[in-house]
């Protein structure tokens, strides 16, 4: 696997080799190799339980493979310890599909949880940070609500507020566009394209939403059936003659996914005398 | 045939899974609980849901229980003409087994169930992977607090249950049947060891409230993440805690009041 | 809720617990016989300690003055040894005081009733008891009745 993304800045940031993880008897990977270059947002997309999560989990160490290498900023994730995990962590920051934020704390305090955590600022600074870091979102305002009174959208801010709390170098977003209004929607795409651009941050972005992700991603990579399909800048992909990135890419009903789910005939099925 | 015997082996198997999984849960869990007193806070918010919140249900149990035995043991006592002794009879049975036993069965209901319920809803939704995903560790943020929280409360409510049941058979037995109070509470001085029965039923509750909480907090973070998986986590909270704790008071007293 | 009526209840909370543990350990249990400062030891040897237990009370004249400390067998002479602990307050017991083992009430446990003699010399640390009657065994009460009947019978049968 090669790059062929215009001038990313030197070696990717991920670069996974011969990734293969099973669970039970199911293969979610065979033998993946993925790039993910520095400073720019790349999708991961492919059907419903392909096992995108799956992914973001083996990148940031919380499962390991049962093969391959996945190095991250040059580090040999499957092997670290737990200690160096954790610090290879701090300089992530990861966006769940439901925000997951601490119910017991409000708007300030989730996103100033990871500053309190891992810094020593002091409380007239760790404000200023907080509140620079929601001004970002569009959420300064809201700085005194509970977490469990936000509406899903504003919930997904501030925890993309918390994921760049610490300046991280990436930001993992898993499945951000799903069952989300189109107002809110536009709003998390264009923070996501801000931010990168902005921050100089690496964004993986994790989807099965096309359009949105096309929208806004530099490059994709389409995972189906445990291997990669294919890869490509957007407008190359959604262009693609291959059959399973096209059925998915265009949205088709049919196509190498069958719409029928394996039955009988449909005649001998509907003719079967009753006893 | 071989389907349900299929069954019991699957459950069979899947139990003792589950029992291996608590077993490396509790060092860790353990390891993270000296961290705790460097945050009182924390904690104190912790005891205050787990014990203060179960306070109304020992009390009112407690006298229920208290009174019961009064009554039950006059009735019984009142044929051998030992009624006076009402006292000690009461203060026994409370402090060497009901007290210990039934609050930490109350416990488990209540406080336990409540902890797996809350554990395993941050667990569905994320905020555990997130906080593992912030760097921290949620056995020291989340499991450990709210353990040494029941481990502090039970011994605390199973006194209260205990004294407040001497008082429900003070009330029944001089109140309500007229025994004299002098000898209700000379006998109990007497005929109670300090040391064989309320240090007993003491170590007994401290027991109750480490095993209790333990499976409490195991099932929230080992439950499925989704609705019903929770739920099923809570409903074994309730009966894994509940025979665990039966259990233990066997073992604990026939090694406590074994010989005589 | 407010952090500092959460940290309100904790501490009525504890103090609940505590004086619970305290009303039970006080007022609800032996607890004030075990507070009885300095002791010194007596032993004393009987045939048959009966139920006699470790801590049973020791007593003179109804009144408790220490409690029993352990119970061993002498291989030797194959008797009950049993170690008596005096509160240190009553040290003037005479040397020919008897050791009796007796039974509160009818059934119920049993305890050493000290009957203090008239010697001069009292007793002191690791002395010992040597005048000691030992409890009753009931078989034997009624096998001396039994006999002590039949000898009457005999006597008037053989008439």
């Amino acid at each position: 696997m090669n790059n062929t993304q215009d001038t990313a800045a030197g070696e990717p940031l991920i670069q996974i080799r011969g990734l293969s993880f099973r669970r039970g008897a199911r293969v979610i990977f065979d033998r993946v190799d993925l790039d993910i270059p520095r400073g720019r947002v790349t999708a991961v997309m492919g059907p419903s339980g392909t096992g995108k999560t799956t992914l973001l989990k083996l990148i940031s160490g919380v499962l390991r493979p049962q093969a391959g290498s996945i190095k991250v900023a040059d580090q040999e994730v499957t092997t670290l310890s737990r200690s160096s995990l954790y610090a290879l962590r701090k300089q992530i920051g990861m966006l769940f599909q439901s925000g997951a934020l601490l119910t017991d704390l409000n708007v300030f305090d989730n996103v100033a949880y990871p500053v309190r955590e891992h810094t020593n600022l002091s409380p007239a600074l760790l404000r200023a940070l907080v509140l620079m870091k929601l001004q970002a979102v569009g959420l300064r305002g809201a700085r005194d609500l509970m977490a469990s009174e936000l509406s899903g959208g504003m919930a997904r801010r501030v925890a993309l507020a918390r994921a760049i709390a610490l300046d991280p170098m990436l930001i993992l977003y898993d499945e951000p566009f799903t069952g989300q209004d189109p107002i809110s929607m536009g709003i998390l795409t264009r923070l996501i394209s801000a931010l990168n651009k902005a921050l100089g941050l690496t964004s993986l972005v994790v989807s099965h939403d096309i359009d949105e992700t096309c929208r806004i991603a530099d490059y994709a990579y389409v995972i189906a059936g445990g291997k990669v399909i294919g890869h490509g800048k957007p407008q190359d992909l959604l262009a693609s003659q291959e059959p399973l990135v096209h059925q998915f890419l265009s949205g088709e009903a049919d196509g190498p996914v069958r719409f029928h789910y394996p039955a009988v005939d449909y005649r001998d099925d509907l003719l079967v005398q009753a006893p | 045939m071989s389907g349900p015997l299929q069954g019991l082996g699957a459950r069979t198997l899947e139990g003792l899974a589950r029992l291996g999984r608590a077993g490396l849960f509790l060092p860790r869990l353990l390891a993270a609980v000296p961290a705790q007193f460097l945050t009182p806070r924390r904690l104190a918010r912790q005891v205050f849901s787990v014990g203060v919140l179960s306070l109304v249900i020992i009390l009112v149990s407690g006298l229920f229980v208290g009174m019961v035995l009064g009554l039950q043991g006059y009735n019984t006592l009142v044929d051998f003409g030992s009624e006076t002794s009402l006292g000690s009879v009461v203060s026994l049975s409370l402090v060497r087994e009901l007290g210990p036993v039934l609050s930490a069965l109350l416990f488990a209901g209540r406080a336990g169930s409540a902890l797996t319920a809350e554990i395993g809803l941050m667990k569905a939704t994320e905020q555990l992977s997130a906080l593992e995903m912030m760097a921290v560790d949620p056995f020291r943020r989340v499991l450990a607090p709210r353990w040494l929280a029941g481990f502090i409360s039970l011994p605390l409510l199973a006194a209260v249950f205990s004294a407040v049941g001497i008082l429900g058979g003070y009330l029944v037995g001089v109140k309500l049947l007229g025994l004299d109070p002098a000898p209700y509470w000379s006998h109990m001085e007497s005929g109670v060891d300090f040391f064989d029965d309320i240090m007993n039923g003491v170590i007994k509750s401290v027991v109750f409230g480490a095993v209790v909480t333990w499976v409490a907090v195991f099932e929230g973070y080992d439950a499925v993440p989704t609705a019903e998986g929770v739920g099923r986590a809570t409903t074994r909270t309730v009966v894994t805690a509940s025979l665990a704790v039966l259990g233990a008071d066997f073992l604990l007293t026939a090694m406590m009041f074994g010989e005589h | 809720m407010e952090s500092r009526t959460v940290e309100l209840w904790v501490g009525v909370f504890v103090a609940l617990g505590l004086a619970a543990l305290t009303f039970l350990s006080v007022r609800a249990s032996n607890l004030a016989e075990y507070r009885d400062g300095d002791a010194y030891t007596v032993v004393a040897r009987f045939d048959n300690v009966g139920s006699l237990r470790v801590r049973a009370p020791v007593t003179i004249a109804g009144v408790r003055v220490g409690r029993v400390s352990a119970i061993d067998f002498d291989n030797e002479r194959f008797k009950a040894v049993v170690k008596l602990a005096i509160t240190a307050r009553y040290n003037n017991l005479p040397q020919d005081t008897v050791a009796s083992i007796r039974t509160a009430g009818l059934i119920g446990e049993q305890f050493i009733g000290l009957d203090p003699g008239g010697a001069p010399d009292t007793l002191k640390n690791g002395d010992e008891i040597e005048i000691t009657q030992s409890a009753l065994v009931i078989e034997q009460l009624i096998g001396q009745f039994l006999y002590g009947q039949a000898g009457k019978g005999n006597k008037d049968g053989g008439k």
